[in-house]
């Protein structure tokens, strides 16, 4: 037996430690790129009118996107009401009640296999079922088809939240004479609180960048939104529409949206996210 | 009549010696009662505890002395812990798992599945391992089993978190902080945050599931303080792998090896001139 040198082991060390922070690197240089990218085009694009007017006509000077901010603001909502819901209590009955069964393995699979289904295809399965049948594209389908996109990530991080909870803290909620239900939404929601928040957050970040499924079910529309029974503009197809047009003014509306929804996601992100510590170390 | 009765029995009980051998002991008398005269809280009669295929209990007949502390003890794995656990039926939350005899409370059985699990739990409380303070302030931790069972006023909410403090020695090191999270005190004080809520909503019975095993040993001291103290107001079983914890706190003590009740008794008498060769090898450390 011979001992292993030091240096050797040191030097592999250091060289895991170099790749290691390389990798990370990358990564983080990506996401500034992006970053500052949209924000040094979009950022000029930004004005008074961009929220508050309508889309203007070709080759008209002027005009916003304040109809596609509404428009996209109360598809995600309603898409938050249906998804997020039926979300925590499907995690609820994975985690709590169906950890062992049959069924909750076949709502596990069937969520993961949810969280992987492309986006488009959600698109064309909700035109499918609303579209086709109510005869027009309507800012219903559209919140739909994001709340099936939501309703698996929102479902799946309720469950490993949930799990995350100490079983012991379930046992001396019970141990006290609480009945099941209060348990779980009086002690173990409240111990994974920041996690649950940070699940939705999670969902409604993925949405918010959805093109696709609205393209099939929403559709877009230069109109301020009426009702949601009607196509109704939304930020990401406006971008897209925008960014393939010929004028520039167009294109850099373009840029201004997409610096919109980054800002929008980020700000909301930092938001919570400093709001929860601002009550877990007061 | 009937305390007159059952203390009747009791001095039976202790004038069997429990080294009579078990041929000449009847049926009744093989009971590893010895509680002499106190009056029993639980009685446990013909316990047998499954886990699937696996007997985690054997036949457990067990006297627990109203207003005592009773210990158990043995090594990991021997179904000390399980048979504490069906004392509250908290068990009914594991897979797989089957019970049969009787656990009498009061002299009715607990097991009785009419028996509503909500009251038993209310009447029989119980401390964890580890500390388990909910996620919300010390006050709301305290007042949550009482909001369960009772409709109380502000004020009177106030006085029993308080009662119930005191109780657990807890309320002079907390009063100052009382809408601070739970999270936010040191592991000895949310040990006794967790005995504040548990007696809180004034059970008989408090189980403690080796409650100091996760906990420094200063104040381990408190809570054994706690413990003794407490016995005045409550029933008081105490699983434990600490037998010096056993010999300082405890009235009686049972000695469980694999599922089986191998020796109950007088703490003193278990701890000085043990009966059964099993029990003094465990005690001196030989094995376990």
């Amino acid at each position: 037996m011979r001992e292993r040198s030091i240096a050797a082991r040191r030097f592999k060390d250091l060289l895991v430690k170099i790749l290691a922070s390389l990798a990370a690197l990358v990564g983080i240089a990506f996401l500034v790129w992006i970053l500052y990218v949209v924000l040094a085009r979009g950022v000029s694009a930004i004005n008074w009118d961009f929220f508050t007017q309508r889309p203007a006509p070709p080759g008209m000077a002027g005009g916003g996107v304040g109809s596609a901010i509404v428009g996209t603001l109360l598809m995600t909502g309603l898409a938050l009401l249906i998804g997020v819901p039926t979300g925590l209590l499907g995690g609820v009955y994975l985690s709590e009640f169906g950890q062992h069964n049959r069924f909750g393995e076949w709502v596990r699979f069937t969520c993961n296999m949810l969280m992987g289904t492309p986006s488009i295809i959600i698109g064309v399965f909700v035109y499918i079922i609303m579209v086709v049948p109510m005869k027009n594209f309507s800012g219903y389908a559209g919140a739909v088809a994001l709340a099936v996109i939501m309703l698996p990530v929102v479902t799946r991080t309720t469950e490993d939240m949930l799990s995350l909870v100490p079983s012991a803290l379930r046992e001396s909620a019970l141990a006290l004479g609480a009945p099941r239900w209060k348990v779980t939404l009086g002690v173990v929601f409240r111990a994974a609180r920041n996690g649950l928040i940070t699940g939705i957050l999670l969902a409604v970040a993925r949405v918010t960048g959805e093109t696709a499924p609205l393209l099939f079910t929403a559709l877009n529309s230069p109109y301020w939104p009426q009702s949601l029974n009607e196509p109704i503009g939304n930020l990401t197809v406006t971008i897209f529409n925008y960014a393939m047009s010929p004028y520039p003014d167009w294109q850099a509306m373009a840029w201004g949206a997409s610096f919109l929804i980054t800002a929008g996601v980020l700000g909301a992100t930092i938001f919570t996210r400093s709001l929860l510590w601002f009550r877990s170390y007061r | 009549m009937e305390n007159l009765s059952s203390l009747e029995i009791d001095r039976e009980r202790a004038a069997t010696p429990t080294a009579a051998p078990a041929a000449v002991r009847g049926a009744e008398a093989a009971r590893t009662s010895a509680v002499g005269a106190a009056p029993v809280k639980i009685s446990t009669r013909n316990l047998n505890f499954y886990y699937g295929d696996h007997q985690a209990l054997i036949n457990n007949n067990l006297d627990v002395a109203a207003n005592k502390v009773t210990a158990i003890i043995g090594p990991s794995g021997c179904g000390k812990s399980t048979h504490l656990r069906t004392y509250n039926r908290i068990f009914e939350l594991y897979r797989n798992q089957r019970v049969s005899g009787e656990i009498l409370l009061d002299g009715e059985n607990l097991l009785d599945p009419s028996r509503d699990v909500l009251e038993l739990r209310r009447r029989v409380g119980m401390i964890f391992q580890k500390p388990t303070p909910f996620s919300m302030s010390v006050f709301d931790n305290v007042a949550y089993g009482l909001k369960l069972h009772y409709k109380m006023s502000r004020s009177e909410m106030q006085d029993r978190v308080e009662k119930a403090l005191r109780q657990s020695a807890l309320w002079e090191e907390v009063k100052d902080k009382l809408d601070k999270p739970g999270m936010a005190l040191s592991g000895g004080q949310q040990q006794r945050l967790c005995i504040a809520r548990a007696v809180a909503v004034e059970p008989e019975v408090v189980l403690m599931d080796e409650p100091t095993s996760a906990i420094d040993p200063v104040a381990t001291a408190k809570i054994e303080e706690l413990i003794t103290s407490l016995k005045e107001n409550y029933t008081i079983v105490i699983v434990t792998h600490n037998m010096q914890q056993a010999a300082r706190i405890s009235d009686f003590t049972a000695f469980f090896y694999q599922g089986l009740i191998i020796e109950f008794g007088v703490t003193q008498k278990i701890f000085t001139k043990p009966v059964k060769k099993q029990t003094e090898d465990y005690i001196t450390g030989r094995f376990g």
